[in-house]
């Protein structure tokens, strides 16, 4: 079943004085998201993502086009029972304290009464903010903030939850922490759509990405077959800093990292290389085939229709 | 009335505490004090008059003050600020969160109010050491007040759905004077012909009319407030207000947030 349906959804913004410039925000969008995926929707600043996920929340209207959540529209209040939100760098009521700005939307979604004190312990210790529940967030930091932001998404035990920017102010430890919480979230059943530039997140986290870039999209895919194309090309590590003459003689791009080289070249090369590292008694670590990054495939698909960057079409 | 008006009034209502809005009844206290010393020393068999002209007068413009600067931002704040995003996203509809806030304000002022009546009624038993049975029409006169709270909230919550703050506080500020005077236009309109006299009955029927709901002087002078006027007043300000957030839900569901 689909979690969010989006079908030829468009947002055009009249600017200028009179406001009879016409600013393509979002060009149509098609896309489907799985129940129970972690999807990733991928694109550089200004790309369109937080239009896309206005338009999902129904703080703005679509020029053109629908969508739906759950199978119901998306100003339904039925659907917004059933979904959560964390917008991009959110600001909260900074004169309440974060249980009780948590205790207000757990009012305003609904949350039974006699269960809500409990689950507000229970996701402030989710995110990692157990003892600084009586605090007012004027005193909290971004990356608390952050969290806040984090635990009330999850408050009210959504099916789908949308996140804006998830690791934007978060430190290292952070970032792993809320990547974790993503995967617990898919182990629940829920499906996870959140937006991001850092590609290394949606690399790890991500069953699909789409990637949309001035307000169109691009590409939209499993990661796991954008990542795994072999484009005849191996890379070999050695253990050392010695690059045999016969080597560099078979087109490899060789690169010396402390006492270990990396070699890249041609899959037809690969026995010719490996007779070479034998003959100079140089030891093997590793030989794998060439894959694209996420980053790759992101890179191509962001250059103009007709362009193509790296060894992938 | 939906649960969530009653939450998102409370939240709004706990917002205007805890930003001190209602120090201002620190302020109003001193005025009372003050002014009931000044009076019982400077004027003579006036001081009742005086007291309740001061003191009404005072609770009118401070809530006015708090209704037009709190109620411009009630709206574009929180889209300024985006905490209205966490709110929208979830079961809460638009005219929902309008009506809440609304009613948040409204309270605000009530309660503000009531601590300013109690320094009145003070002020009043201090300068006349006793109350008089016409000291009744001044809980009147505070009635009537608070009718204009709630007609200057509509108007200030209508404007600050479409405009921005400074904007909207000029709209409600001019139409709280033009309303004031909203008798003066009335007359003016009669004694006008043509098209003048079209666009000026327009607009003395447009504003708000504060100036009926104005019994502070007569009330002072001891005259009785008829019942009549209490229910047109009553229905007035009722009418008046639900038009005002009508039209600032119409605006605010077709919104888009920034």
């Amino acid at each position: 079943m689909a979690a969010i349906e989006i079908l030829g959804l468009e947002k055009t913004y009249a600017v200028g004085f009179w406001r009879k410039r016409p600013k393509c925000a979002l060009r149509p969008l098609n896309l489907t998201v799985q129940d129970g995926e972690i999807f990733g929707f991928l694109g550089p600043n200004g790309a369109g993502k937080t239009t896309t996920l206005k338009l999902l929340m129904g703080l703005i209207f679509p020029t053109a086009g629908s969508a739906r959540i759950l199978g119901m529209e998306v100003n339904d209040p039925r659907m917004k029972a059933q979904i959560g939100f964390l917008p991009e760098q959110p600001y909260f009521y900074d004169y309440l304290t974060a249980r009780e700005l948590l205790d207000y939307y757990g009012q305003l979604s609904g949350v039974d009464p006699k269960q809500r004190s409990r689950k507000v312990t229970e996701v402030l210790q989710r995110v990692g903010l157990p003892d600084v529940g009586g605090v007012q967030l004027r005193k909290f930091s971004k990356g608390m903030l952050q969290r806040v932001g984090i635990a009330q998404a999850i408050l009210h035990d959504p099916k789908v939850v949308f996140f804006d920017e998830p690791m934007s102010g978060l430190d290292p430890m952070g970032r792993r922490e809320v990547r974790d919480l993503m995967v617990q979230l898919k182990h629940e059943g829920k499906t996870v759509f959140f937006s991001t530039h850092i590609l290394s997140d949606a690399e790890a986290l991500c069953d699909r990405v789409a990637i949309i870039h001035q307000g169109e999209l691009r590409g939209v895919g499993a990661v796991a077959d954008l990542t795994s194309s072999v484009h005849g090309r191996v890379e070999l590590v050695w253990q050392g800093n010695a690059v045999p003459g016969s080597l560099r003689a078979l087109g490899a791009e060789c690169h010396v990292t402390g006492d270990t080289v990396r070699a890249v070249l041609s899959e037809a090369n690969q026995d010719a290389a490996i007779d070479a590292l034998r003959r100079e008694r140089l030891q093997l670590i590793s030989l794998t085939p060439v894959r694209t990054s996420l980053e790759d495939y992101f890179i191509q698909k962001l250059q103009p229709t007709g362009t193509t960057v790296g060894a992938r079409a | 009335m939906s649960s969530r008006i009653v939450h998102i009034a409370s939240n709004t209502f706990r917002e205007a505490v805890r930003d001190r809005v209602l120090y201002n009844l620190i302020v109003f206290a001193l005025l009372m004090s003050g002014a009931s010393v000044l009076v019982g020393q400077i004027s003579i068999d006036i001081e009742r008059l005086v007291v309740i002209n001061l003191g009404l007068t005072a609770v009118s413009l401070f809530g006015m003050v708090i209704a037009i600067f709190i109620g411009i931002g009630l709206v574009s704040k929180e889209i300024e600020k985006r905490t209205l995003y966490t709110v929208l996203s979830r079961p809460v509809r638009r005219w929902e969160f309008i009506v809440g806030k609304f009613f948040g304000l409204a309270g605000t002022l009530a309660v503000n109010t009531f601590f300013m009546a109690i320094g009145v009624f003070v002020a009043l038993l201090y300068v006349s050491r006793h109350f008089q049975k016409q000291d009744g029409w001044v809980l009147v006169a505070l009635y009537f007040i608070i009718l204009q709270f709630l007609i200057i909230t509509a108007l200030a919550l209508f404007f600050s759905s479409f405009s921005s703050p400074l904007l909207s506080a000029v709209f409600a500020f001019s139409l709280f004077v033009i309303g004031s005077f909203a008798e003066d236009l009335r007359g003016f309109a009669g004694i006008t012909h043509g098209v003048t006299r079209w666009l000026a009955t327009g607009a003395a029927y447009l504003v708000p009319n504060f100036s009926a709901l104005n019994v502070i002087s007569s009330v002072a002078h001891s005259q009785p407030v008829s019942g009549q006027l209490i229910l047109y007043n009553s229905a007035y300000a009722l009418v008046y207000a639900a038009m005002a957030l009508c039209g600032a839900v119409l605006v605010f569901e077709r919104r888009n947030l920034k």
